[in-house]
């Protein structure tokens, strides 16, 4: 393998790893961007949508049908924790927010567990996204062909909606001045359900490329995910959704390269190596890469 | 017609507005006058829905405003240019316009009021494409005001709108307050300007630490010495 094809094999994992962040980043940007709340409970819907992905897997559905059932789940009760968890303490402290959200994730996770049962079970994933395709001497699993192509395909959907839709236009609005966008008559509880709803789908998504990609479904599982998004919604700066997809990305190839740069005593500890690269990015661009400057309150 | 009798405003343990009572009449330009923090946007944002008086009465065309939201009250056409412009940094000025008109479902008629707004600042037009950021403080206000028109307000309330602006962008300002109001729109403004704003309002309220003070037709309000000590800075007599 020359080493153009060995930077290109990796490139591609890079990008298959970042999409995923990219895609949660992007939920927990929208909800950030308008409700200053970082919900660590979006890491859950990830659960959420693998395990009824699974059930209906269980039940003979189709993997396609079973995967639109995940995603469905995941929307469905992003929307609940809004209306349930979030609504009610709307313009409390950002902290009193925040531990919300926590809550909600013990909630979850603990019903999870009551539920099924608190050990991993396998995820079976269809021959169609195990495949092991070869270009020439490059190696790449069809899933990972699948998981950025359906990237793209949402990230375009997602422009077109933040840019062309007047629900869409609203959401910019109602993230970058609540107070502006509420005087001119935007419906902001509409705007939180879509930005919830949109999140949470996307999180669906990226819990059936997830599963498949590890195998198995746990109670747990949402935890990583969220954290990286978090990691990535910080490098392109918390609340910007061109910067959440970019630092998805940005995590993504870094992750790589750490894991292919770092002698093997060391990879064990990339994560520590991420964090100490984030912390020196925060170093120098406190408000992340495309952060914008953190907006006066009134 | 707006209403207000006997508001009171809290901010958590702070008493912001003291029983203000107050009524603007259909077509009426009138202005609010006083000093920082005397509640003048206070007045404001609870007109809006964003305050809740805990005393008291607003009702607005019959609509009883302590009650509705702010979408609400959008609805009805009671529309808040607020203080220092807000505008939508991040949008397009075509964006920041459509936002002002986000209730509206007549298509035809907002692009009509669109070319409008463009009409009325020109220089809005020549920079639909660009980001309200990239906008100069006078040409934001300008922008300000024309998301708030594409509304279509039948009460439109303006907070400060010449606020650190040259005066040649004040004068503009101005200029098309006072085209409004000979359309026949309702303004409620709110102005630390108050030469400027007895220039052009038919009636005023004057605000001292959340209570009216003073109020009537502006000629007298200029002729009173404490107005003309205080809020037009004529000389103190000795």
């Amino acid at each position: 393998m020359t080493p153009f094809q060995y930077l290109l094999q990796q490139a591609i994992n890079a990008v298959s790893i970042g999409s995923l962040y990219a895609l949660m980043a992007i939920g927990l940007a929208m909800v950030f961007g308008i409700l200053r709340l970082i919900n660590f409970a979006h890491g859950d819907l990830i659960m959420v949508g693998s395990y009824a992905a699974l059930l209906a897997l269980v039940l003979g559905a189709p993997f396609w049908a079973a995967a639109l059932a995940g995603i469905a789940a995941s929307t469905v009760t992003g929307l609940l924790m809004e209306r349930v968890a979030y609504r009610p303490i709307r313009g409390a402290p950002d902290v009193a927010m925040l531990l919300t959200s926590f809550a909600v994730t013990v909630f979850l996770e603990n019903l999870a567990i009551m539920l099924f049962r608190p050990t991993s079970r396998p995820f079976p994933t269809p021959p169609i996204l195990s495949m092991n395709l070869e270009f020439g001497p490059l190696h790449i699993s069809s899933l990972d062909l699948f998981a950025i192509a359906i990237t793209g395909v949402l990230l375009v959907l997602l422009t077109l909606f933040v840019t062309r839709t007047e629900m869409g236009i609203s959401m910019r609005a109602a993230s970058q001045d609540l107070l502006a966008a509420r005087l001119m008559g935007v419906n902001v509880n509409r705007v939180i359900a879509y930005a919830f709803a949109i999140g949470s789908m996307l999180a669906g998504v990226v819990g059936i490329l997830w599963s498949a990609r590890v195998g198995k479904v746990d109670p747990l599982m949402g935890f990583f995910p969220v954290l990286k998004a978090f990691v990535a919604s910080v490098i392109g700066g918390l609340g910007s959704l061109p910067g959440a997809v970019l630092g998805g990305y940005i995590l993504g190839t870094l992750e790589i390269l750490l894991q292919g740069l770092l002698p093997p005593a060391l990879t064990p500890f990339r994560d520590a190596f991420v964090f100490a690269a984030l912390i020196i990015l925060l170093l120098f661009r406190p408000n992340g890469i495309l952060g914008a400057r953190e907006r006066e309150k009134i | 017609m707006l209403k207000l009798e006997d508001v009171h405003v809290y901010y958590g343990q702070v008493h912001a507005l003291k029983g203000i009572t107050m009524e603007v009449q259909d077509g009426e330009l009138v202005t609010l006058l006083g000093a920082n923090g005397a509640g003048k946007s206070t007045t404001l944002m609870a007109l809006s829905g964003i305050l809740r008086p805990r005393v008291g009465r607003i009702t607005y065309d019959g609509h009883d405003l302590t009650k509705a939201s702010a979408n609400e009250i959008v609805h009805w056409g009671a529309i808040q240019c607020p203080e220092g412009r807000r505008i939508f940094g991040g949008l397009t000025v075509r964006e920041n316009l459509r936002m002002g008109a986000v209730q509206r479902p007549d298509r035809q008629a907002v692009q009509a009021d669109l070319d409008w707004v463009c009409a009325l600042f020109p220089v809005l037009g020549q920079r639909l494409h660009q980001s309200g950021a990239t906008l100069s403080g006078g040409e934001q206000q300008m922008l300000a005001v024309g998301r708030a028109l594409m509304a279509r307000p039948r009460l439109l309330m303006l907070d400060e709108p010449s606020l650190g602006l040259a005066p040649l962008i004040v004068q503009g300002i101005f200029d098309v307050i006072r085209q409004l109001h000979a359309r026949g729109v309702t303004i409620l403004l709110v102005e630390q300007n108050a030469r400027q704003a007895l220039q052009v309002a038919d009636r005023g309220y004057l605000l001292e630490t959340g209570r009216v003070v003073l109020s009537g037709p502006v000629a007298e309000l200029r002729a009173n010495p404490e107005v003309e000590r205080f809020y037009l800075g004529g000389s103190v007599a000795p």
